[in-house]
């Protein structure tokens, strides 16, 4: 190699070192998921499961009942008439055009993702509120989370559980859940001090700061974590379909492939309404559960 | 005396990253702002030594910044000490586990936070029960508790609002009910009168020295205001950057103020209120203790004056002036003292606040006689003593009292 090289060109591994580096951790990566992927899969079941299970009944479930209930829990959570108004008239809309079954399943999956979501992601941000260490430690691996291409983590996934339902669902956790973890971590740190210091001053066990203290104060910005999360899970949904997830994004799939204009608009604006939707209701109930937080700095 | 309930030893607190590192500095003297400068690290506190008695108020005064939020967290271990032992009924708080500290907060001690603290998504019951909650008493039991203190503090009606929207001097009687609620022993009020207005204020301040006869509390009260320190303090301590520079009894700090900071501090007090006559009064030096008006006579002539407390083995009987008792005396050389010829002066109570005797002191034509509860003379008040103890300077009240001492010996 001449001396001058490493200026105009950039240094550089040997085609074939490169090729043997890929080669040992794709095969080790694959004799893993060999070995173990039946195992994790199994793991999995019960999400499985109950994926299957609530997609049937939404299935199951006479559309209008479905709508009514929609409407109904959207009436409960906000207040807002308009709003389930707007549930009513998009959901009609989207069945009118054909887009039922597959807003069912997407429905069904953003369900089980969003809770899912919660579920892990709401203690992670807690053990991440109580030590800086922790903080520091999760911080990057959220950051790789959150900008890693969603295809490039589709690959591993799709490797160790082949194409499916639970890879998908999978898939689309890992991407959503960053926004729960955040913003559970951050509510909890931006408490205020002085009403902590009272509680703690009143003899409360950290269970009881974090249960009756904690918590309900940092409401407001988990709730709007969950948004978030809500939100992005919708826009993987079109992402996971590419390994078999079904629901809204097949049928936008089917249209990139084969340039059907009208379907992948259709399909795309029924993904939009679902996300209105889960929005504006999900805030309104943020909204609503912290209306005595409010003028909290006065005096 | 009884053992003290709270004593603090060689107290230091030095905030910052790596206090013990810079400790030295603190021991060699260093001042708050040069170690600051230095090391970026805030003399909290230094060399702290108190005692506090079991039923006693207890007040600490000093400027904002002066360390005592950081003290009064001391004592149920808010803040950890970086030197020093703090015990509390003799048990050092430092070597509490963490349930056992969790125990100490909830029955020992509670506290009124001067940024209130209230829980913002609680109802106001629900704040002032909380203390209740935490430690396991059942859901009605507390609740019904901290009706009844909501309604002490004045606040009835106010149960289901929530703490956003109450003023802020309401929030800070929650506060107050809150702590009052779980029965603690020792009460700590950081700033707890502060956010009220005068008129509660002074309300407020009446309402914990009741409740003070009531509940003999231990009480430790942070205050800016030395009026208040006065009304409410059994001692005081004036803290100054983290120091204590005087404590002692609110007459004590009054008179005899120890350094020009806490001079300032007594400047502008109204020493008509805070004082009573037993701190100003001099020693009684014309006691007359005769049978007839001749020896009478012949004692007042002995000191020099026209008139004389007359007294007799069941104490203080009147005054007697000159003038009567020599007419007396022309008409009856050898008539004894009685009633008749005694003037009738309203005797001074010794407890009595200053400004309640001013009237009677300048109206009368000599010192007015000090009566105890059991009827025996133990001073008397002048309008000098007057007119100097409520002027500005200090210098003639310390003088009067050391001259008032002389006779006595
Ligand atoms: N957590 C902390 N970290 C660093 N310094 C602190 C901390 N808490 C207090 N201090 C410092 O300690 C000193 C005393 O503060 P403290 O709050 O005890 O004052 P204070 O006497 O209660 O004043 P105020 O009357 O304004 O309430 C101040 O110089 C402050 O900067
Ligand atoms: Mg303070």
């Amino acid at each position: 190699m001449a001396e001058s090289n490493w200026l105009t060109e950039v240094p550089q591994l040997d085609r074939s070192e490169l090729r043997d580096i890929r080669k040992t951790l794709d095969t080790a990566y694959r004799d893993f998921s060999r070995e173990h992927g039946e195992m994790i899969e199994a793991f999995f079941d019960p999400l499985l499961s109950f994926l299957v299970w609530f997609e049937k009944l939404l299935l199951a479930t006479p559309w209008w009942l479905v709508i009514a209930i929609v409407a109904g829990l959207a009436y409960l959570a906000s207040r807002s008439w308009k709003l389930s108004l707007g549930v009513v008239v998009s959901f009609t809309l989207i069945g009118y055009f054909g887009m039922w079954e597959d807003a069912m399943s997407t429905m069904s999956i953003i369900l089980v993702c969003t809770l899912m979501a919660i579920i892990l992601g709401v203690p992670i941000g807690i053990v991440m509120a109580r030590s800086d260490r922790m903080q520091t430690l999760i911080t990057p691996v959220l950051d790789v989370m959150q900008t890693m291409p969603a295809f490039v983590y589709l690959i591993p996934v799709v490797m160790l559980l082949g194409i499916g339902k639970i890879p998908g669902v999978i898939a689309v956790i890992i991407y959503a859940i960053p926004p729960v973890i955040r913003l559970t971590n951050l509510g909890i740190r931006l408490v205020d001090k002085d009403v902590l210091e009272a509680a703690t001053a009143y003899g409360a066990s950290p269970m009881q700061r974090l249960v009756g203290v904690q918590l309900p104060l940092a409401m407001p910005t988990i709730m709007a974590g969950i948004n978030q999360t809500i939100m992005m899970a919708l826009s993987m949904v079109v992402i996971a379909s590419m390994i078999g997830v079904s629901g809204l994004g097949q049928p936008v799939l089917k249209s990139i492939t084969n340039q059907y204009f009208t379907l992948g608009l259709l399909n795309g604006l029924a993904i939009v309404a679902l996300a209105i939707i889960f929005d504006r209701v999900s805030q309104a109930y943020a909204k609503r559960t912290q209306r005595h937080l409010g003028g909290m700095d006065n005096g | 005396m009884a053992d003290p309930l709270i004593q603090v030893e060689n107290l230091y607190k030095l905030f910052g990253n790596n206090p013990d590192k810079h400790m030295s500095l603190v021991h060699e003297g260093k001042s708050k702002d040069e170690i600051l400068a230095a090391t970026g690290h805030t003399l909290g506190l230094k060399n702290i030594n108190l005692s506090i008695n079991p039923g006693e108020i207890f007040v600490i005064m000093g400027l904002s910044g002066s360390g005592k939020s950081t003290l009064i967290r001391h004592f149920n271990r808010l803040i950890d000490p970086t030197e020093g032992v703090i015990k509390v009924e003799g048990t050092d708080v430092m070597q509490l586990n963490p349930k056992e500290l969790e125990q100490f907060r909830r029955h020992k001690m509670s506290m009124v936070f001067q940024r209130f603290g209230l829980l913002p998504h609680k109802t106001v019951v629900e704040n002032v029960a909380y203390g209740l909650r935490i430690q396991g008493v059942d859901k009605s039991e507390s609740l019904s508790r901290a009706r009844q203190w909501l309604e002490t503090v004045g606040l009835a009606g106010y149960e289901e609002q929530y703490p956003a929207q109450l003023s802020g001097g309401q929030q800070q009687r929650v506060g107050l009910a809150r702590a009052l609620c779980t029965d603690a022993e020792i009460l700590l009020m950081d700033e707890a009168f502060s956010a009220l207005d005068p008129l509660i204020r002074s309300e407020m301040q009446d309402q914990l020295v009741q409740l003070q006869e009531k509940l003999h509390k231990t009480i430790i009260f942070i205050t800016h205001d030395l009026d208040e320190a006065l009304r409410l303090g059994d001692r005081i301590a004036i803290l100054k950057d983290g120091e204590i520079v005087q404590q002692g009894e609110p007459e004590e700090i009054l008179l005899h103020p120890a350094t020009d900071y806490v001079e300032a501090f007594v400047h502008d007090v109204n020493r008509a209120r805070a004082l009573t006559v037993e701190t100003v009064m001099k020693d009684p030096a014309y006691r007359i203790t005769a049978d007839t008006i001749a020896d009478a006579l012949s004692q007042m002539k002995g000191f020099g004056r026209d008139y004389g407390y007359l007294v007799n083995e069941s104490g203080y009987q009147g005054v007697v002036k000159a003038e009567r008792l020599e007419q007396a005396y022309q008409d009856n050389k050898d008539a004894k003292l009685d009633a008749a010829l005694y003037e009738d002066v309203e005797p001074v109570d010794p407890h009595a606040v200053l400004e309640t005797v001013i009237p009677n002191t300048l109206d009368a034509d000599y010192p007015l006689p000090v009566v105890d509860e059991d009827g025996q003379l133990t001073g008397q008040l002048t309008r000098g003593t007057l007119a100097e103890v409520l002027g500005e300077t200090h210098k003639p009240v310390e003088q009067q009292k050391d001259e008032s001492r002389t006779p006595a010996a």
